[in-house]
């Protein structure tokens, strides 16, 4: 499998990424090195083995029962504040962050 | 060679307590020396990126004030930390190493800071590290990289860079550093140090900034096995704003050190010693091996026989995961917006381009890849079915012996510049420490002597899930028959 510079384009578009012409073409030239290296997984038969997403419960005492804790309860607790929320904001009205227009009319 | 070294004998937790106690010094004068050593020869290292001299000196004063009442100390009173720059520390400028994130001013502090913090330590500083913890250089830096002050023409490591460093020139007694793919253990290694990384939920992630969250661990760097030990003790436990935070017993580390090693079975896998290691590097750690066999542990050769395919699979699953986690980087909330946007399509896109260096970029553009339609079966899933597979591999070698014990690094530091050309060579320098990130095993990386041009070379002890009094238990051993 050969990464080319469509693929390129089109992943930097997925990921809101712009990339100049010449960023592009050392991206194609990284990308099949490394995908190159990752192509050795295929070499290994992992029919019937189960991914593992989620790493905690795999190493519990009994399967997961001994984090039933890391459940809270459903009920309101302080949060951060609106002011301290805001204060990296780029832009905002005092309230809500401001963007640029979203729909044209 | 020209090494940097402020204090000709490093300060130990231990001796800033005592001193304190007996009135030798006080927090105030330790803060302040500390500093003027930052400011003085910092600038050939690049260790800090900010210095927070203000809320240093007003822990210190508190400290001060516990010390004139007779009041008992808590376990790291005045001791000088610093602390990685993907941490948040309430009210100061934190960057990740980004230009997206220059003028970030954390909202609320990190857990294992406010831990450290309520323990007594003296926060002096930010410290550098690669852009959003994604590098084994700290060449990654959008501000400066980070020199090795064992030899300055080196690399620290990465991505925890200016932690190691800072702890190696005796800037800080004790700093905090962050561990996705062996991002604590290679820095230290290479910087002469001691790194923990800690069972994946046994500190809190809470207010790391994230890179990839199933791989992430927060741990502590310092000068010997029993300050790491007693860092990582105040750091560890559940905390409720993190949900992975396991709520398993924390045990006295410290007390770990200088215990007998009699009896223990110590794994040796020998896919980590095949071709590609240093030969000065593997003939030191068969040197440590050898002092663990006369002091009556037993030695086995074991297999850890996926290790071949850690690499791919690390690579894999973390840019997924930071693909995921960078996204939150948009020029809505943190700070950076590109001056060049008309439309919110374009705003997205100018800010991250601006704000991003090159690998980071790399990274998320892979990660997006391998989990983009049409990839992410050949790619995501089977890359977590064999990250499965290493999980066995550690099970099974944990049923034959206590610890494992192998190397952190194919070579000690190599210089600046000598690995940026190719990104897959710096990722596969990440061999030996990768795997137990991907199966949240716990470690250590220390020091175990120089080779012959004065570098120094580490050793990695690697344990059962929740047992570092194990780790610990052997690294102090392996500290101890080197004096």
């Amino acid at each position: 499998m050969k990464v080319t510079e469509k693929d390129v384009t089109y992943v930097a578009d997925l990921a809101n990424l712009e990339l100049t012409p010449d960023e592009s073409q050392r991206m194609v030239a990284d990308l099949n090195s490394i995908l190159g290296h990752m192509d050795q997984l295929n070499r290994l038969d992992t029919s019937g083995v189960e991914p593992l997403a989620e790493l905690v419960s795999s190493f519990a005492p009994k399967g997961g029962e001994d984090f039933a804790y890391a459940q809270r309860a459903d009920e309101v607790r302080p949060g951060l504040s609106r002011e301290a929320a805001l204060a990296n904001a780029p832009d905002t009205d005092g309230t809500c962050f401001r963007v640029p227009k979203v729909i044209e009319r | 060679m020209s090494e940097k070294k402020i204090t000709s004998e490093a300060l130990t937790i231990g001796e800033v307590h005592s001193s304190l106690r007996e009135g030798h010094t006080t927090a105030t004068a330790l803060a302040e020396a500390h500093l003027a050593a930052i400011a003085t020869h910092d600038g050939e290292i690049g260790s800090f990126l900010t210095v927070t001299r203000e809320r240093a000196l007003a822990k210190a004063a508190q400290i001060d004030r516990l010390v004139e009442k007779g009041d008992p100390l808590p376990p790291l009173a005045g001791v000088p930390v610093g602390i990685k720059d993907v941490l948040m520390t309430a009210g100061e400028r934190t960057t990740a190493g980004s230009k997206f994130l220059d003028k970030f001013v954390a909202p609320y502090d990190a857990t294992s800071v406010a831990r450290l913090e309520a323990a007594g330590a003296v926060c002096l500083g930010k410290l550098n590290c690669d852009e959003f913890a994604m590098g084994s250089s700290n060449e990654n830096s959008a501000f400066y990289p980070v020199h090795n002050p064992r030899d300055t023409t080196r690399v620290p490591g990465g991505s925890s860079g200016g932690s190691a460093a800072s702890v190696a020139a005796g800037f800080a007694v004790a700093t905090l550093g962050s561990d996705t793919g062996g991002s604590i253990r290679q820095p230290a290694s290479f910087c002469g140090v001691v790194g923990v990384l800690p069972t994946y939920g046994r500190v809190s992630r809470y207010g790391l900034i994230a890179f990839a969250s199933s791989l992430d661990h927060v741990g502590p760097l310092a000068n010997t096995v029993e300050d790491a030990a007693t860092v990582l003790e105040v750091i560890s436990g559940r905390d409720p704003l993190d949900s992975t935070s396991v709520a398993a017993p924390v045990p006295n580390f410290a007390a770990e050190c200088g215990r007998e090693v009699k009896g223990l079975r110590v794994g040796l896998p020998k896919e980590y010693f095949a071709p590609g290691l240093d030969d000065e590097t593997r003939a030191a750690i068969e040197r440590q091996v050898d002092g663990l066999r006369a002091a009556g542990c037993e030695i086995v050769e074991i297999t850890l026989p996926h290790t071949e395919y850690a690499i791919p699979v690390y690579y894999i699953v973390a840019t997924a995961e930071a693909s995921a986690n960078l996204a939150r980087f948009d020029g809505v909330r943190y700070t950076s917006r590109s001056a060049q946007v008309k439309t919110l399509a374009d705003m997205y896109r100018k800010s991250r381009d601006e704000g991003f260096g090159a690998e980071v970029k790399r990274r998320i553009l892979l990660g997006t890849y391998v989990l983009s339609a049409g990839y992410y079966d050949a790619y995501y899933r089977k890359a977590q079915q064999v990250r499965a597979l290493l999980l066995r591999d550690f099970q099974q070698a944990f049923t034959q012996v206590d610890a494992i014990v192998t190397p952190v690094t194919p070579t000690p530091a190599f210089k600046l510049g000598e690995k940026t050309g190719d990104p897959m060579e710096m990722y596969l320098s990440d061999i030996y420490t990768v795997t137990a990130n991907l199966v949240g095993v716990p470690g250590i990386s220390l020091p175990c002597g120089n080779n012959q041009q004065g570098l120094p070379l580490g050793i990695q002890v690697l344990g059962k899930h929740f047992d570092e009094a194990t780790v610990l238990r052997l690294a102090s051993a392996i500290e101890r028959q080197q004096k």
